[in-house]
């Protein structure tokens, strides 16, 4: 439908939306006014990620289902999902940031010859226009951006937006088109697991904890886990730790690592350098652990406490455990 | 094997950016330019291709005024054989599809076998200008690779992919374009060798004229920039260990609902 903002699905590659879809879809509808509806690109949809992606408010889900769409491939989603494109002229293109979606998006604009904003945190309809917020200079400025043609193609910053509430009995007309999938050039070897930690993804916690340089080293990141699972967190760490090579470079947070912005960031023994403020200043809650007073993660800090980390962290799972078996 | 890398010019991480009289660009007075980090690992890939099959180009090319020369002198001194620079103020208001589309005429020129890109660059972090250059080229596209393996007779690049959870890898025909990630490699430093010898390698102007460029209007273009709203003013927790980490446990329950 012509005014309709699309949301591109990224899913757990079993069939279900990633929670982060809520947002999307959130966002979505608010901007457009209900009028959100799911473009799913995948191999296999559950009948449950159907519904989930209705009951977040998808009025309508374009079901793109072929074996050729997994793993993620540029040139064949951009071909299945312009023909669509073209077809049903939709007004936006919303997708959440994450390794694919980045790329297929901005692949995808240019197919269709339209701007692309990448990881907004806010939107606004002006009067017919839409404009997007978005931080730039490593974080220091926000840039407000504006297209000049639809459709308006973003993708979000995870945790930013105000998930959409599940409403049970919600439903969402499935449409089967059949994908044109080009011939692939590239071809699928194999998927290489990370070791899972058993803690959240980095960019997807609510909570995520950071270890700096204060660490001391490798093996002290046990106890920052040990609070991770106490509080459902994520750890990660700076750029300072993981160049001393005491976490691998996928934990990273910061401009050449991963940005976040989870509801509760905690520092420990992080300084605050600009690169890192870069990768977390959007996080609702900071809260930053250091030694030096004069550490510019304080200026940043919701709650601060000046005082060594490995003093701190155990007093403070002990009170996390206190307060959560409540 | 001939190699473009596609560089940017921005300001280092570092320096302090103020907005312009113009609300839309910042000021520019003062500011200390940098090669993109992610740029540096690309350029470093592509000397290490080179040098691994002991011949071929490495060529890097940027887009930007005058000062982007010094950048591009930068990845001469890596080791890079010459240089292009795409500078003409037709390109002034150019967002990442009239950077893809200028790039990708100098791409079709040069014909190369490989481009490799930064996975994104670090001043306004769009990350889109490599696999728009992949879309008008109709190359395949690997992003934010941690190694990459070309093939013998260089037909072929194996690439490992970071996505969330793991490593994907493929297998590209070249020509392709691959985005380098941090982890990639360690880039060099420039030797005084290097810097001396840059001095000597080319650096070729292009103007929109030798492309053949239609002018060209953005299709994303900024309103406003703004500094960020103030933060609320924060709070050090007093007390020993024991004491601020209560306080701080209740404060995020009661005040901040964080937890």
């Amino acid at each position: 439908m012509a005014n309709a903002f699309w949301c591109i699905v990224e899913d757990d590659r079993r069939g279900a939306p990633k929670k982060v879809m809520a947002e999307v879809i959130g966002e979505a509808a608010r901007v457009s006014s209900g009028q959100a509806e799911a473009v799913w690109l995948t191999d296999t949809a559950t009948e449950a990620g159907l519904t989930q992606l209705a009951e977040w408010g998808a009025t309508k889900v374009w079901l793109l289902e072929n074996a050729a769409l997994a793993p993620y491939r540029g040139e064949i989603w951009v071909g299945a999902a312009a023909e669509l494109a073209a077809k049903e002229r939709p007004k936006a293109i919303f997708a959440p940031v994450t390794s694919r979606a980045r790329e297929f998006v901005a692949r995808l604009a240019a197919r269709l010859g339209v701007g692309l904003a990448a990881d907004c945190v806010a939107f606004a309809m002006e009067g017919d226009r839409l404009v997007a917020t978005r931080p730039v200079y490593a974080g220091k400025l926000l840039a407000k951006v504006t297209w000049a043609k639809t459709p308006w193609v973003a993708t979000l910053r995870p945790n930013v937006f105000r998930p959409a509430e599940a409403r049970p009995g919600r439903t969402a007309t499935v449409e089967r088109p059949t994908a044109a999938t080009a011939a692939a050039q590239m071809r699928f070897v194999e998927r290489r697991e990370e070791v899972s930690t058993g803690l959240p993804e980095l960019t997807e916690a609510e909570i995520v904890l950071s270890g700096g340089r204060g660490m001391k080293g490798p093996e002290h990141y046990v106890i920052l886990e040990d609070m991770a699972r106490v509080i459902g967190a994520a750890v990660g760490a700076s750029r300072a730790a993981v160049d001393a090579g005491w976490r691998p470079h996928r934990f990273q947070i910061g401009q050449t690592g991963r940005t976040i912005s989870p509801k509760l960031y905690m520092g420990f023994g992080v300084s605050g350098a600009i690169q890192h403020l870069a990768g977390m200043r959007t996080s609702k809650v900071i809260v930053a652990v250091n030694k030096d007073a004069e550490a510019p993660i304080f200026k940043i800090a919701d709650y601060g406490i000046v005082a060594d980390l490995f003093e701190v962290v155990p007093e403070l799972t002990k009170e996390f455990k206190k307060l959560l078996e409540k | 094997m001939k190699i473009l890398v596609a560089v940017k010019q921005v300001p280092d991480t570092a320096t302090q950016v103020k907005i312009s009289a113009d609300p839309r660009a910042i000021d520019t007075t003062g500011i200390t330019w940098i090669v993109s980090p992610y740029d540096e690992f690309a350029v470093e890939e592509a000397l290490r291709i080179k040098e691994k099959r002991g011949q071929g180009e490495v060529v890097a090319v940027s887009l930007g005024p005058e000062r982007v020369k010094e950048a591009l002198r930068s990845c001469l001194a890596m080791g890079c054989d010459r240089a292009i620079h795409l500078n003409d103020p037709a390109w002034n208001d150019a967002d990442t599809l009239v950077t893809s589309k200028a790039l990708a005429a100098v791409v079709k020129q040069e014909a190369p076998q490989l481009l490799l890109c930064g996975r994104q660059a670090i001043d306004d972090d769009m990350g889109a200008v490599a696999a728009q250059l992949a879309e008008l080229l109709g190359w395949p596209c690997a992003s934010w690779i941690m190694e990459e393996a070309i093939d013998g007779d260089g037909k072929t690049v194996r690439t490992a992919r970071q996505v969330e959870g793991g490593l994907e890898v493929f297998d590209l025909p070249l020509p392709a374009v691959l985005t380098a990630q941090k982890g990639l490699n360690e880039p060099r430093y420039p030797t005084l060798r290097g810097i001396m010898g840059a001095k000597k390698k080319e650096i070729r102007d292009v103007k929109a004229a030798d492309l053949g460029w239609a002018p060209e209007p953005p299709q994303l273009s900024v309103v406003t920039l703004e500094a960020l709203p103030p933060r609320p003013p924060g709070r050090i927790l007093q007390g020993d260990v024991p004491t601020a980490v209560k306080e701080l446990v209740r404060s995020l329950r009661e005040e901040a609902k964080a937890i």
